[in-house]
């Protein structure tokens, strides 16, 4: 699905031909290379590559002819590739997909400019777009913020957020500097600069329970690095302590939906699962072990356990009365 | 890739475009620069042939429709030509708005599986002439895929409608079974993935988690093997597998206290020692539960009864943790 680089060249250089052809008056090789997203240098050598391509025979008149100005180049001679190759089924669901998905969005305000895009798009896809798109993507509907924080992201300006943070079960209120919108699996996120605790959080937006623009400008400062997000939303550090949990056959799932750094099956409990996750949150890993009703139990740290266990026999205790 | 192939094959592109006629491979031969030249001997008949089957795969893979025939009852053998029609992206004439609403869509591959794809569909959208402006717009990015390496083979496999083979560990069972299903499509659904399709075993419509996936799923048998449902709305086969009956409970809260709790709660007021009375529809009851219990003191479950013995149950359980310690 990822196409290789060969097919990625291939499909450039297909297109390559036509896409000057829809611009007769020439366009700076700059502006080209940005639309293909390459390098001007790579750019320069498919065009090279063209130059020597063209009708069989291959005399001067049959070749591929480009004329360079400047920084600028046009087509004089396009050996009959004038339309770019047809849209693949990969393709056309990739566009499909992402339209519609958009088209979801709570408070979007180009909704109509969607429709008719998805409307055209599916149309020239042509086949590929008959077949039903076997890919769907349905974003909670909870995330009403969106419309607000992109206005905050889009007009770079501070937001003021009442957030919930379930870790510590606290709403807490923020000011942040947005620095841009993260779709993952389903969820909104915003990335920030968070004023209050100085570093760059994610929020997710279906955790803000209010949010306002405000009119200061957002000024994340140059420390404010976006995330490297390859290794997931959450990337403890090495210097985090470490929790280790035994799960039982009903909690393995844990080890799917958090970021556990080591995992070893385990016969006690039968079918169980240890598994090791950092986090400097130890409230956080309170709530999760709770949250299991007894289906982890805590090898490390000690005191972790016994916290658990002493609210859990408060609670009881208020049964009891 | 090498250059001199990417020159053949887009010399091939054009030499086959420009003919109605079906052209021989031999003919291919002596058109298309960068073929081995026939010298006679077997050797470089051998490497051309080579060649041209790569070529050939090469140009389908990419989407190119490479056609197969006879011009006349005369050929001998079959000749090769790309019917321009097939060949073409139709016009595609997008206003300065709906262009954006393009660019912005496409950002949303940005870091996914089909983000080649998504590149693929612009570069072609703007040689067909549409001018597509990915500066502007939503600074969004989405990451649909994170962890997910089941992916691929199952979105694979559903485009193509063959039959899918794979691992499935349900958390409750001990080990994983063998599920053979007819995949119809992937749905991100509550922020997690999951296979639609028609169980072959259990001859009905299934949803799969795709993290419960264990291994790599295996396809198998023909493309175009089956049809799925025509009314399909994956989404709504997902939130249907997980539909069940409305739950009531009341609870009580300490002021100031379970916050998450209250954010999806109807207040009731307060109760005689002062706490405050939550009202709570679950269609999860377990799960309710489990949240219930990791509130410790802070919350009480007053109705209905089975709500409180499940978190009474489970508070028992974790009391005992700190003596296992």
């Amino acid at each position: 699905m990822t196409p290789p680089s060969t097919a990625e060249r291939m499909t450039r250089l297909l297109a390559l031909v036509p896409y000057l052809t829809a611009r007769p008056d020439g366009v700076r090789l700059a502006d080209a290379a940005a639309d293909f997203g390459v390098t001007e240098a790579q750019l320069r050598r498919d065009l090279d590559l063209l130059w020597v391509c063209g009708l069989p025979g291959h005399g001067p008149g049959d070749l591929i002819d480009l004329a360079f100005e400047g920084d600028r180049v046009r087509i004089t001679f396009t050996a009959g590739m004038v339309r770019p190759l047809r849209l693949s089924t990969d393709e056309a669901v990739a566009l499909i997909v992402a339209l519609r998905t958009l088209l979801e969005l709570p408070g979007l305000a180009e909704g109509e400019a969607v429709s008719r895009a998805l409307a055209k798009v599916s149309a020239a896809a042509g086949h590929p777009a008959e077949v039903r798109a076997p890919v769907a993507i349905s974003v909670g509907a909870r995330a009403q913020s969106l419309a607000v924080v992109r206005e905050g992201v889009e007009r770079r300006r501070a937001l003021h957020l009442h957030y919930y943070v379930p870790s510590r079960d606290e709403r807490t209120e923020r000011t942040v500097d947005p620095m841009r919108l993260l779709l993952v699996d389903g969820h909104w996120y915003l990335e920030a600069w968070c004023r209050r605790a100085e570093g760059v959080r994610l929020f997710r937006l279906d955790r803000i329970d209010e949010v306002a623009v405000l009119d200061e400008p957002a000024a994340p400062p140059p420390q404010a690095h976006e995330r490297d997000l390859d290794d997931g939303l959450y990337q403890p550090g090495e210097e985090e302590p470490q929790v280790r949990l035994r799960l039982a056959r009903t909690a393995r799932w844990i080890a799917d939906y958090y970021p556990v750094e080591e995992q070893t099956e385990v016969s006690d409990p039968p079918g169980g699962l240890a598994v090791t996750v950092r986090t400097s949150d130890l409230s956080w890993a309170r709530r999760l072990v709770a949250s299991l009703g007894g289906a982890a139990t805590v090898d490390e740290p000690v005191e972790l356990a016994a916290q658990v266990a002493a609210d859990a026999r408060a609670a009881l205790a208020r049964y009891a009365d | 890739m090498a250059a001199k192939r990417a020159e053949r094959l887009v010399n091939l592109v054009i030499a086959l475009l420009g003919t109605r006629q079906y052209v021989s491979a031999a003919k291919i031969r002596t058109i298309v620069p960068g073929y081995e030249p026939d010298d006679g001997t077997d050797r470089a008949d051998e490497a051309f042939k080579r060649m041209f089957e790569r070529d050939k795969a090469e140009l389908r893979e990419i989407g190119v429709p490479l056609e197969t025939g006879r011009t006349s009852a005369f050929d001998t053998e079959d000749g090769y030509r790309i019917a321009r029609a097939d060949y073409e992206l139709p016009e595609i004439t997008l206003t300065g708005e709906e262009a954006a609403a393009v660019g912005l869509a496409l950002r949303l591959w940005q870091s996914a599986q089909l983000a080649g794809a998504a590149q693929g569909a612009l570069v072609k959208l703007r040689a067909a002439g549409v001018a597509v402006d990915q500066s502007r717009g939503l600074s969004i990015q989405p990451r649909l895929d994170a962890g997910e390496p089941a992916f691929e083979p199952c979105y694979a496999a559903a485009r193509d409608r063959r039959a899918l083979t794979f691992d499935y560990r349900r958390p409750d069972e001990q080990s994983a079974t063998r599920r053979r299903v007819q995949p119809w499509g992937l749905v991100a659904w509550h922020g997690r993935w999951y296979l639609v399709g028609h169980d072959l075993d259990r001859q009905a419509a299934r949803v799969f988690r795709l993290s419960r996936v264990t291994g790599t799923p295996r396809a198998s048998g023909p493309a175009g093997a089956f049809e799925p449902p025509a009314d399909l709305d994956l989404a709504s086969v997902v939130a249907g597998s997980e539909r069940r009956e409305e739950q009531l409970v009341i609870v009580r809260a300490r002021p100031g206290t379970a916050i998450g709790l209250r954010r999806h709660a109807t207040p009731l007021g307060a109760a005689d020692d002062g706490d405050d009375r939550l009202e709570l529809r679950t269609t999860e009851p377990w799960a309710l539960a489990d949240e219930l219990a990791a509130y410790g003191p802070d919350v009480l479950v007053e109705a209905p009864q089975r709500m409180r013995e499940a978190v009474v149950a489970r508070l028992s359980e974790l009391a005992s943790l700190g003596e296992r310690a």
